[in-house]
């Protein structure tokens, strides 16, 4: 690893969109990882091909597309009566709803049903792998309690245990290769003669956790969807330990942001087609859970649900933001995205990495940081494309890029040459003579190539960030307002 | 705010010191603030109702194809399939227990007797332990529902299928499936399993399995690691 590294390392902070460095100087780290960005380049392909492969066996996929993005749309318009219909139906079945305005009542409220139900003596959870819980870096607050918690989820543990932090929503290890992962397991599990095939590795695993699976009393874990109309909840997941962590344990206490409701059973019918396919591109996933309240005699027997809202009401209040809440987690924009194939997941400074993370962190922070992640992208639409509710990004980018500007007063040089160029653009008199005088001032700049073609390899200034990966064609010598004014006063 | 004094009064879990009403309350105002009013039953349901849909719900294929597409599907994900006659059960069962060299065996209560070949020893799940259910050489159980196009099967906790954890803590789990249960497409198995939504159940599409490690598929990682799919006629 790079020793330029320090500045991101994980093992010195929390991917914390308030503390850390913004986008422009991480990700200049973080593109000086050679591994780093050969492991996530590696890792991207594969799932887009996966992904393009199962999806392009769907004739219905556009239609699904489509259905989903209404379903979560209806979703948001209702979304107080979806929640309290889920209360009310969870409730019933003999779960326990709690709400939280943020992730310090969220933090707050599940540190204190472990601390009721684990057990008291050696206080421990086993985890499902959950973002919300990364967002609000709940591991931090059950350790500080004293706490102990196990990741279960490979990759997850793989983080934990190289006290890394999430690169990606769905393959958060996706920037460790099989090398890196072995090291780290010989070290943290005592098994100097580990080898280094994943079948190795994830048989470390199997062994590692299935000790802590049968003793372990209290789980947490995240949800995909909570249905309103039956008040149950859907995990999907791969490995099994999602299954272990639902069903072995005496208490689970599940934690989910209020944009993770369906309104009904049969709502699943949709997101379980397009779900798996757009994030491993798998045609189903290995494991889907899917259970309402507690049943007696199948699994435990305290059941509580945190729904949190995390400024997640402050998204739905921006017309246009809102669509980010449509979003279903599956990580199809950050594998398409041709910024985050290159920077990787750390350098957006979120849990929430590549286009998604780029409109929901700045959203859930309310602007007040992450204010450069707008600007992480190129606006190609890649991740428009793939997205399997349809979100638009590119737009909700755009106009997080224009708040960002409003927010910060109209005297900031972009706010200013905004209004310069809408003056410019307004008046075909003022538009002539910016023309003249830009090819008047551009002179000194203009160097000739081979061909005696003018090209500017430098501009002053914010110019600069143009100039310095691309040359810049000098101005035509004559525009061709002015050469057919020419032409017509020649009578040809 | 005014607005929200409405809702102070709904009860909330106010078990010990967790009394979160005043943030339901808050968040249920925001959210109206946000959506400029309240949503209602007629409401949601109507625009519910107003959903497009117009993805697959039926059937392409004819029987066999949906069958071999399921085939094809499980085998894609490393399950071990064979189609039997009702009455082949037993004698199938018995080989590929001895095949894999399984004796000792849970089931689910509920289970057809008549499927259980003799010389093994098969155990009825009565809650014990998941370190006892550890001790097991595998599990037999029946299905509610299979996906062809997935190559998904559902399990419910009913008669022959049991808990959950029966099917998942043994590292061997033999599945049968009825051919009428097979269908072809994700909406015609939620049409069936609409009505007994409240279930615990599980969906498995192949043994456990993961790609965490360099997007390399593994299978086994905590759920059994060997399947056996039966499909009875």
């Amino acid at each position: 690893m790079s020793s330029a590294n320090s500045v991101l390392d994980p093992k010195h902070s929390v991917l914390d969109p308030k503390t850390s460095p913004a986008f422009p100087i991480a990700a200049r780290v973080t593109l000086g990882d050679t591994q780093l960005r050969k492991n996530v380049r590696h890792a991207t392909e594969v799932i887009q091909n996966k992904r393009a492969r199962v999806v392009g066996e769907m004739p219905d996929w556009q239609q699904l597309r489509e259905s989903g993005k209404q379903i979560r749309q209806h979703t948001m318009a209702n979304l107080d009566y979806y929640l309290e219909e889920f209360e009310r139906n969870c409730t019933r079945a003999g779960g326990k709803v709690h709400w939280a305005r943020d992730g310090e009542e969220a933090r707050r409220i599940v540190t204190a049903l472990v601390k009721e139900h684990a057990a008291p003596e050696r206080p421990e959870v086993i985890k499902i792998k959950s973002m919300t819980t990364e967002e609000i870096h709940l591991n931090l607050a059950l350790e500080a309690a004293g706490v102990k918690t196990y990741e279960t989820d490979l990759a997850e543990l793989i983080i934990q245990l190289g006290h890394d932090q999430p690169s990606h929503i769905v393959v958060p290890a996706l920037h460790k290769n099989r090398q890196q992962i072995r090291e780290i397991f010989q070290r943290e599990m005592n098994l100097p003669e580990l080898g280094d095939k994943p079948q190795d590795l994830a048989d470390a695993a199997r062994r590692f956790l299935r000790e802590k699976f049968l003793r372990v009393n209290t789980a947490v874990s995240g949800a995909n969807f909570l249905i309103a109309e039956t008040g149950g909840v859907c995990i999907v997941e791969s490995e099994g330990n999602g299954r272990m962590c639902l069903t072995l344990p005496d208490t689970l206490i599940t934690i989910a942001g209020i944009d993770k409701v369906l309104p009904r059973y049969q709502d699943l019918e949709v997101m379980l087609q397009l779900l798996p396919r757009s994030a491993t591109g798998e045609r189903m996933n290995p494991y889907n859970s899917i259970w309402t309240g507690v049943q007696q005699g199948d699994g435990p027997t305290n059941f509580h649900v945190v729904l949190m809202d995390n400024a997640r009401t402050a998204v739905l209040a921006d017309g246009e933001g809102r669509q980010t809440l449509n979003c279903i987690r599956c990580g199809a924009c950050q594998n398409a995205c041709p910024v985050y194939r290159q920077t990787g997941g750390h350098a957006y400074g979120s849990v929430y990495a590549g286009p998604i993370g780029a409109i929901l962190t700045p959203q859930l922070q309310q602007l007040h940081h992450a204010q450069t992640l707008p600007y992480a992208s190129s606006l190609c639409g890649a991740c428009y494309e793939v997205c399997p509710v349809k979100i638009n990004i590119p737009e909700v980018l755009i106009h997080l890029r224009n708040k960002v500007v409003r927010q910060k007063g109209p005297l900031t040089p972009e706010a200013l040459a905004m209004r310069a160029a809408g003056s410019l653009f307004r008046s075909e008199r003022r538009f002539r003579a910016a023309q003249r005088l830009g090819r008047f001032a551009e002179t000194p700049l203009v160097r000739r190539d081979g061909k005696g073609e003018g090209w500017i390899g430098w501009l002053p200034g914010l110019l600069g960030g143009w100039t310095q990966v691309r040359d810049l064609r000098e101005m035509p010598k004559e525009t061709f307002r002015e050469w057919w004014e020419k032409r017509g006063k020649r009578g040809n | 705010m005014s607005g929200g004094r409405r809702e102070e009064s709904v009860a909330t879990d106010t078990s010990g010191a967790l009394d979160t009403s005043s943030a339901r309350a808050e968040i249920l105002r925001r959210i109206r603030t946000a959506n400029a009013g309240s949503a209602n039953a007629a409401g949601a349901a109507e625009q519910w109702a107003a959903i497009e849909r117009p993805y697959r719900r039926t059937p392409s294929g004819s029987r066999e194809e949906i069958l071999e597409l399921l085939e094809d599907r499980l085998r894609d994900y490393d399950a071990n399939v064979v189609r039997v006659k009702e009455a082949e059960i037993a004698s199938v069962i018995g080989r590929m227990l001895t095949e894999r060299g399984r004796a000792k065996l849970l089931i689910p209560s509920g289970l057809d007797r008549a499927w259980l070949p003799e010389g093994f020893e098969f155990v009825i799940d009565e809650g014990v332990p998941a370190s006892v259910l550890d001790g097991f050489d595998g599990v037999v159980t029946a299905s509610t529902v299979a996906i062809a196009l997935t190559g998904s099967v559902v399990l419910q906790n009913v008669a022959g299928q049991g808990r959950r954890a029966v099917s998942l803590v043994p590292d061997y789990h033999l599945c049968l499936v009825r051919v009428d249960d097979v269908v072809e497409t994700v909406p015609e198995a939620f049409d069936r399993l609409k009505a007994t939504a409240n279930l615990p159940t599980t969906f498995f599409a192949g043994p456990s399995a993961t790609a965490d490690i360099e997007m390399t598929r593994i299978k086994g990682v905590h759920g059994p690691r060997f399947l056996d799919i039966i499909l009875v006629e």
